[in-house]
């Protein structure tokens, strides 16, 4: 019997109190491979990658995150959300945060020990936070606090990580590592679901969903990252095009002014602009 | 120094009084660290106000103050859940709801019987000096429960704390805990209004917390922090009313925010001196 997949989105529709923000979406992904959720503000992302991880219901369809119902699996869904409210009010140390992360392995009482401390450490060096584990969470910036929640994730050692907007506050440096810490942890097995506005990062994924407070397009990046569909979901005549290793957007005049050679079967897309 | 030890020297009423005031301060250090984390400020408010026609109830009843004051929690509380979860008004407004009309409620059941001429300014300011052994016995429980509790439940109450979603998505069911906290703050002021009364022990729910709160890189060390700003609030309060004949439990609560202030302002003189430190000359 094959290991149950990572998520599977059947006709799911999601959204708050009963009202759909989005609907019809279909897309399933295994251990090990990504998913990204693409679209404008406002388009499902969000709600999407909430239900996924059990705090809201799905509205029809149905969801599985590793053959269960979202939410029944604590200890092997690890979640970054968009928002800490408390941050700044917080008297926590950054390796306080990242410790929360193992949490859910112990419950109320259980034993932190030793190798949940090495966890901790081991993801606050991944994340280069180490030197600012004893730094009081509310004196730094929001790149820094950004990478302490991104070990907090890692820390939990989880089978999917749910991530919402992760590369948000991070310097081009960080993006880049970013990127390689995702590259590692789908290396071992995770899979990883992402709500993102770089496309870069969509491009790197097995399953991309192209959102409009819609389904516009969902499957392999390259079919659904085309200028036609990023057109539909954004309204602004938008181009994918590689540039020394990377993925880029740009808008149409400017990626055929600048690269003339976009993705592989997309030329014919701006060739006429 | 003889002041600071006479007040208490062969007087039984002012050492129960100071023990009262301890309880007090631990139970209320404890609930109030949440409190104040957790920006319930208002909701601490409202219960520490909402259960003046609990009270009321019971001494026209003839049963215990504490026993009603519980009846009024549990109504807030209730009433609070019921209002925020089943209508569209934001949690301020449900709770502000509940606020007044139990304090109005209040009010109305005092104002319409003599029995409460004494017994009313004792429900809103408190009767420290008047703290018999059994008070202090039941404080002492309740002191435990809410101190046992918030041990158990450190783990969810803080990740409620940083991210309700985060408690959840690690298998803390945040309603619930967010239920257990309140029900820790109700506890708190149930067992507190004996000794500094209705309205004034939100006063010691916030200030020594808040103090801690700028003190403290830790939730247990602020809540250390808290427990002995507000130990040092009943001790200093207590010595000044016994020498100046000042009311014992507002004089408490004056000395607590007193000491916030006295935090805030050392924090602020030192940040600017840091920020001085820091321009290059």
């Amino acid at each position: 019997m094959s290991a149950p997949l990572a998520l599977r989105a059947t006709a799911a529709a999601v959204g708050y109190e009963g009202r759909a923000v989005v609907e019809g979406i279909d897309v399933a992904i295994a251990r090990g491979e990504a998913l990204a959720l693409v679209g404008t503000n406002g388009s499902g992302k969000s709600t999407f990658l909430k239900t996924v991880v059990g705090l809201l219901e799905p509205l029809a369809g149905t969801i599985e995150v590793l053959g269960s119902a979202p939410g029944r699996r604590p200890r092997q869904i690890a979640y970054l959300g968009q928002f800490h409210q408390s941050a700044l009010v917080l008297p926590l140390r950054a390796a306080d945060v990242v410790r929360m992360g193992r949490f859910s392995r112990h419950g109320l009482l259980g034993r932190i020990g030793r190798a949940d401390e090495e966890a901790v450490v081991r993801a606050m060096a991944r994340t280069d936070v180490t030197h600012l584990a004893d730094a009081p969470l509310r004196s730094l910036s929001g790149g820094q606090q950004q990478r302490v929640y991104l070990a907090q994730v890692l820390a939990k050692e989880a089978d999917v990580l749910v991530l919402d907007e992760p590369t948000a506050g991070l310097d081009a440096g960080s993006r880049e590592h970013y990127l390689s810490i995702i590259d590692a942890e789908r290396a071992r097995g995770a899979a990883v679901v992402t709500a993102t506005h770089d496309i870069g990062e969509a491009m790197r994924c097995e399953k991309t969903v192209l959102l409009a407070q819609r389904v516009v397009a969902a499957g392999r990046p390259a079919d659904v990252l085309t200028p036609d569909h990023l057109l539909e979901a954004f309204g602004v005549a938008l181009q994918a095009v590689q540039h020394l290793g990377h993925t880029d957007v740009l808008t149409a005049e400017a990626a055929h002014a600048h690269h003339p050679h976009g993705l592989p079967g997309h030329q014919h897309d701006h060739a006429g602009h | 120094m003889r002041a600071l030890v006479e007040p208490f020297q062969g007087n039984a009423f002012m050492v129960r009084a100071l023990l009262a005031g301890v309880l007090v301060a631990v139970c209320c250090a404890v609930a109030g660290t949440f409190v104040v984390l957790r920006g319930l400020a208002f909701i601490g408010d409202a219960l520490a106000h909402g259960v003046l026609p609990g009270v009321a109830g019971a001494l026209l009843l003839g049963a215990p103050g504490v026993l009603g004051a519980a009846v009024g929690a549990t109504v807030m509380i209730a009433g609070m859940h019921v209002l925020t979860t089943r209508s569209r008004l934001s949690s301020d407004t449900a709770i502000g709801l509940l606020f007044v009309g139990m304090l109005a409620l209040g009010v109305v059941m005092v104002s319409s019987s003599s029995a409460f001429s004494g017994d009313i300014v004792r429900i809103l300011f408190g009767e420290v000096l008047g703290v018999s052994p059994s008070d202090l016995v039941q404080q002492a429980v309740a002191t435990a429960l809410v101190a046992g509790t918030a041990f158990v439940c450190a783990r969810p109450f803080l990740l409620l704390a940083f991210d309700p979603e985060q408690a959840e998505v690690s298998g803390f069911r945040a309603s619930r805990y967010h239920v257990v906290m309140l029900v820790l703050v109700a506890v708190t002021v149930i067992v507190s209004f004996q000794t500094v009364g209705t309205l004034l022990v939100f006063g010691m729910l916030i200030a020594p917390a808040g103090a801690g709160a700028l003190l403290a890189r830790r939730v247990g060390a602020m809540i250390a922090w808290a427990a002995a700003i507000g130990v040092v609030s009943v001790y200093v309060g207590l010595v000044l009313s016994y020498h100046l004949g000042y009311a014992a439990g507002a004089t408490i609560v004056l000395v607590a925010v007193a000491l916030f202030f006295v935090v805030f302002g050392i924090q602020s003189a030192r940040q600017a001196r840091q920020r001085l430190g820091a321009v290059p000359t």
